[in-house]
């Protein structure tokens, strides 16, 4: 059988590529270690002097704030030094393969790449191609993956339920092109949440989704009864002009979240959102900024994620 | 060999400490016996602030040979650290390495007045220049065997000497 590519031969984490595939075991160590980090992140000094003297290159191939900013965060936290690049501007448009970029960068003495690319496996290649001593962490490729975000919805619903069994998650919306969605239900499914469902128009959603193991679910009000965790998913502009969904308002009248839909869900379920909300799109602004919503604090303990997968791979 | 008997020099610890104890005195103990055992001096030296904990996996020398290998706890420090008097207790005083690795820590949350370290056994072997404040008892033990504080699941503490975990 061949070894997983993101694990040693140890089977330890060496690369955070997907979270597709991952034990258990080592899920709840990264959410374990990230526990941890939280307290220090609220602390006066914020900062551990884990991977003092590493460098953390941030290869971003396609825009990003918020992931590459609390990557950003992270790592500075952890006292490493850390580089941003961002290629789209840089050797990329020069011509220069990704191979070769990597290869550059590693003969800086890197030790961690932080990589996002709109095509889906990028990280993966670049993994097979570093040295023993580099690790490489997926900030998103293409619809394939996005396991810190992945993480840290995991790390927030264990925070809010303490639990995972006896739950039932819903994810609405544009399921088809999220790498956050596919990540999150592998995630969900290995830790033994009771039910994920994902709510969507038929052209949002991949044809097959009920083979990783969730329900679907047309219309929202049926899917939205009694759930535990609701996790909007945001509408890229971009899909209404590929004529599979008619407007924006038509979307937000039977898939935009409202305070009555929600009311359909369990009285203290919560509301999450990956960012940047469409406001009117796919969250209504009561509910975003209502008392169900969880969306800032995900971005916080984003920050505690990162800070434990890029500890945990650095050290093995 | 014979070993002291913990749950004594736990009561002896508490005597020496119990003159000592003033307004600005607090605790931190370390994972897992020293917090062990500071849970039980806490309440019987009456301290005024909340127990502290502390987990010193990201403070450790030999994060690059070890990794992070075991899932670290959530250090806790329920007090204001700055002019704090701190008690820090840990169960085993061997290298100093964690007892470096803990006052490191300490300092991230501020400047405490002073530190003074309480340990149940020192066993000697000192790598650093690092000495105890207050012991229960001094100890004897042969290098490759581990000493280490092993709490019943009725809560009784007793010291234990084992093999030394492969690394």
């Amino acid at each position: 059988m061949q070894r997983n590519p993101q694990l040693n031969e140890k089977g330890e984490l060496q690369h955070l590529l997907s979270i597709e595939g991952l034990p258990r075991e080592i899920l709840l160590q990264i959410l374990d270690t990230a526990e941890s980090f939280a307290g220090v992140t609220e602390r006066e000094v914020k900062k551990v002097p884990l991977l003092r003297g590493k460098s953390v290159f941030n290869l971003f191939f396609e825009p990003s704030t918020r992931t590459r900013t609390t990557f950003e965060i992270a790592a500075k936290r952890l006292s490493a030094d850390v580089i941003n690049l961002n290629i789209t501007v840089s050797s990329a448009t020069k011509g220069e393969s990704l191979l070769d970029t990597v290869a550059n960068l590693s003969a800086m003495q890197a030790d961690i790449f932080v990589v996002r690319h709109e095509s889906s496996g990028a990280p993966f290649l670049i993994a097979r191609h570093v040295k023993p001593h580099e690790h490489v962490i997926n900030a998103g490729d293409g619809r394939h993956s996005h396991p810190t975000q992945g993480l840290l919805d995991l790390f927030t619903i264990r925070h809010y339920k303490k639990d995972f069994s006896g739950l039932t998650v819903a994810i609405v919306g544009d399921v088809l092109h999220s790498r956050v969605a596919r990540s999150l239900i592998h995630g969900l499914t290995t830790l033994g949440a009771s039910e994920v469902r994902v709510i969507g128009p038929q052209t949002l959603l991949p044809a097959g989704v009920e083979a990783l193991g969730v329900r679907v679910f047309h219309d929202m009000r049926e899917g939205l009864a009694d759930c535990d965790v609701v996790v909007m998913l945001r509408l890229q502009n971009e899909r209404m002009r590929g004529a599979l969904l008619p407007s924006a308002q038509e979307y937000f009248k039977h898939y935009g979240l409202t305070a009555d839909k929600l009311a359909l869900a369990k009285r203290d379920a919560i509301v999450m959102h990956p960012g940047p909300m469409n406001r009117g799109v796919e969250i209504d602004s009561t509910v975003a900024d209502g008392p169900h919503s969880v969306i800032l604090p995900q971005v916080t303990f984003g920050i505690a994620v990162r800070m434990a997968v890029m500890s945990i791979v650095a050290g093995n | 060999m014979k070993l002291p008997d913990a749950e004594r020099l736990c009561q002896q610890l508490a005597a020496e400490l119990k003159p000592r104890i003033g307004p600005k005195s607090a605790m931190v103990g370390l994972y897992t016996g020293g917090a062990w055992l500071a849970e039980r001096l806490h309440p019987m030296l009456g301290l005024k602030t909340p127990l502290g904990l502390m987990d010193i996996a990201f403070y450790r020398d030999d994060y690059a040979a070890r990794g992070l290998k075991h899932d670290p706890k959530r250090t806790k420090i329920p007090f204001d650290m700055n002019g704090a008097e701190i008690l820090l207790v840990d169960d085993v005083l061997y290298s100093g390495r964690t007892v470096r690795a803990a006052m490191n820590e300490l300092f991230d949350y501020g400047r405490p007045a002073s530190i003074s370290l309480v340990v149940l056994v020192d066993r000697g072997g000192r790598q650093l220049p690092i000495c105890a404040q207050h012991v229960g008892a001094t100890v004897e033990v042969p290098a490759g065997m581990r000493l280490a504080l092993k709490r019943a699941d009725n809560g009784k503490l007793a010291l234990a000497l084992e093999g030394e975990r492969a690394t």
